[in-house]
């Protein structure tokens, strides 16, 4: 349960950053032939780039109150590497549940299975993962948690055990306050993402990496295939000094306007 | 078997990617059993906009008001037991997404974001989404009883199917009243058209040179009707807001018309916007990648073929 005499006494902020491990944003994507699974040949595997924000922003925090933070992927062995660059950019210790993440529920169901009963007093996710894009983790923990969650925010102030939060919104943003425990996911703006350097990367081999087994979730849904966008057409050029011609285009041929 | 529409509404009007959802759902349910709920003791004109769009019955809680992700899930939740409903359908607005997780772990339902095409029900039931940022589609079968899906902006139009709405006041559990997270302002660009919802978008890249050049690049837009997106080194530099980056790491659109100028056509800010079903690019590189991916494309100096563009947009609009 929550140990509310710990925000009292001013004590260390607890964090939890979740990191997927997903290709970079150059690759190529490709599918195996029967085009069910992912073809990671050739891919470098990066942490997800609002990841990347929220652990930064988690540090920022940290080290303004001498407190923890903990990164978390539910992943098998070859996530390590992606890990271990969590831990060398600055993060305590680093955990990672020995599955493959399923779907985000099964993801879920893993991380808040850890989290229960460590009272954590932030858990940041990133507002997305660019590989399966579902932004279904941060309202999963939540939910699970018996926590408050908000998603997508651009910035994150903590006063005590108060948050103030940017979210974003259609044509704006809203300003909002919760006290912690909360669950908050990363959107650009909350922080500069660090790059580690020399002695992060040589600190990081020596933290802990805890691998821990995973737990049973029912299975709610499954990827039946993946396909790639059918490419367009030949592109129809239009001379610069007939720039005109684009509007008739436009709203004769394509009927967009 | 029912379907349920989380309705969110804004300046006492129905906001148009739920017009979409409740389209969604009278396509998908064959035009029967299509509920809603809505927060607050709302205008009964938003049950006469929903009955005209085709939705059988709305929900009123009457003690939910300002969006927060724990009350207004909650206020799905129950809504859903009282219509035995089977798919919840959300929008994928920023709210939507805040919320639908949520309801999926109360209702113990597989749960499937930003669907771009109607389910497929000849066996099982599998739903079409993004996946790698727009690189690529995936097929997902939803195994549970229940199912929740969130719609992508734009890709549904909002079509009417007039019926007659009844409408059904109710309160959520007080305890279910989550008063932890406050909003303390809300602030929202005036007369500015959303991008996520835009069917028209200019966009524009660091072939613009700097932020003081973008008064051509808003005159076009507004011409148009059209929400003002940038590539990433803009906003990175602050030329833009970071509200107004697409791509990859940015927000995914899929307007009817983007118009992509001075934007080299990196893969990260093509995976954002690949979907649009209309793309205009000008470039003054005949070599820029992205003429690739597009449609129409003008190779010039944007100096110059802006105002052009501007005046024919001025003559084409004033016809
Ligand atoms: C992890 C990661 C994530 C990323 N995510 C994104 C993302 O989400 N979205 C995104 O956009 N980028 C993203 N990027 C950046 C991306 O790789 C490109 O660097 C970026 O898209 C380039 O922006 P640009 O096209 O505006 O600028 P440039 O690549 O510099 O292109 C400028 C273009 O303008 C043209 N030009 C110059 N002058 C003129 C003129 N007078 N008239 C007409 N044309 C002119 C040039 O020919 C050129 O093609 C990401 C990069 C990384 C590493
Ligand atoms: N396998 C995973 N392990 C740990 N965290 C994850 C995993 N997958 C997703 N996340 C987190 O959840 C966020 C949203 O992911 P998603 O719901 O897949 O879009 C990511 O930005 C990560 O912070």
């Amino acid at each position: 349960m929550l140990n509310f005499a710990r925000y009292k006494n001013n004590a260390l902020m607890k964090i939890l950053v979740c990191i997927s491990h997903v290709p970079d944003t150059t690759s190529k994507i490709n599918f195996s032939a029967d085009q069910k699974e992912f073809s990671s040949a050739g891919i470098q595997f990066v942490i997800n780039p609002y990841d990347e924000i929220a652990l930064t922003r988690a540090l920022e925090l940290s080290e303004a109150s001498a407190g923890t933070v903990t990164v978390i992927n539910v992943g098998d062995a070859t996530t390590e590497a992606t890990l271990r660059k969590a831990l060398a950019i600055g993060a305590t210790d680093a955990v990672r549940i020995d599955a493959a993440p399923r779907d985000a529920y099964f993801t879920a169901v893993q991380i808040a299975n850890y989290a229960k009963d460590q009272s954590f007093d932030l858990i940041l996710t990133g507002r997305e993962s660019i590989d399966y894009n579902g932004a279904q983790l941060c309202g999963m923990l939540g939910e699970l948690l018996s926590m408050p969650s908000v998603s997508v925010c651009k910035k994150l102030d903590l006063n005590g055990n108060d948050a103030t939060l940017e979210r974003e919104i259609e044509g704006g943003k809203e300003i909002l306050t919760c006290s912690l425990p909360m669950c908050i996911s990363a959107s650009e703006g909350m922080a500069e993402p660090r790059i580690p350097n020399m002695r992060g990367i040589m600190g990081a081999r020596s933290k802990p990496l805890n691998v821990v087994a995973a737990v049973a979730a029912d299975e709610l849904s499954k990827v039946q295939s993946y396909d790639k966008p059918k490419p367009r057409g030949q592109v129809k050029l239009i001379e610069a000094e007939k720039a005109t011609e684009l509007i008739d285009l436009l709203h004769n041929e394509a009927k967009v306007i | 078997m029912s379907v349920l529409i989380y309705l969110e509404h804004e300046n006492n009007s129905l906001k148009k990617s739920t017009l979409e959802a409740i389209s969604y759902a009278y396509a998908m349910n064959g035009g029967k059993d299509i509920f809603g709920v809505c927060p607050g003791n709302t205008d009964s004109s938003l049950a006469t906009v929903a009955g005209k769009h085709g939705l059988s019955k709305m929900y009123k809680a009457t003690n939910v008001n300002s969006f927060n992700a724990e009350s207004h899930s909650a206020m799905v939740s129950e809504a859903a037991a009282k219509c035995a409903a089977k798919t919840i359908v959300i929008p994928a607005s920023f709210s939507g997404k805040g919320i639908a997780p949520r309801v999926a772990i109360k209702l113990k339902a597989g749960y499937v974001d930003s669907v771009v095409a109607l389910p497929d029900t000849s066996n099982g039931f599998t739903v079409r989404t993004g996946a790698y940022s727009g690189k690529a589609f995936a097929d997902v079968s939803l195994l549970s009883e229940t199912k929740v899906l969130s719609v992508a902006a734009n890709v549904f139009s909002a079509k009417e199917n007039a019926v007659n709405c009844e409408v059904e006041e109710f309160s959520i559990a007080d305890s279910a009243l989550n008063n932890r997270v406050l909003i303390k302002e809300s602030i929202k660009a005036e007369g500015k058209i959303s991008l996520p919802e835009a069917e028209l978008v200019v966009s524009a890249g660091r072939g613009m040179k700097g932020p003081e050049n973008w008064g051509m690049i808003e005159e076009l837009a507004s011409l148009l009707g059209a929400a003002t997106a940038c590539s990433k080194p803009v906003s990175d530099a602050d030329w833009r807001p970071h509200s107004e980056h697409v791509g990859q790491t940015g927000i995914a659109i899929s307007p009817n018309l983007y118009i992509a100028i001075g934007i080299s056509g990196a893969i990260q800010h093509l995976a954002g916007v690949s979907s649009s079903k209309v793309i205009v690019v000008i470039n003054k590189d005949p070599e820029a990648p992205f003429f690739k991916a597009a449609d129409y494309g003008i190779v010039g100096d944007a100096f110059e073929v802006l105002p052009k563009l501007i005046d024919a947009v001025k003559k084409f609009k004033g016809a």
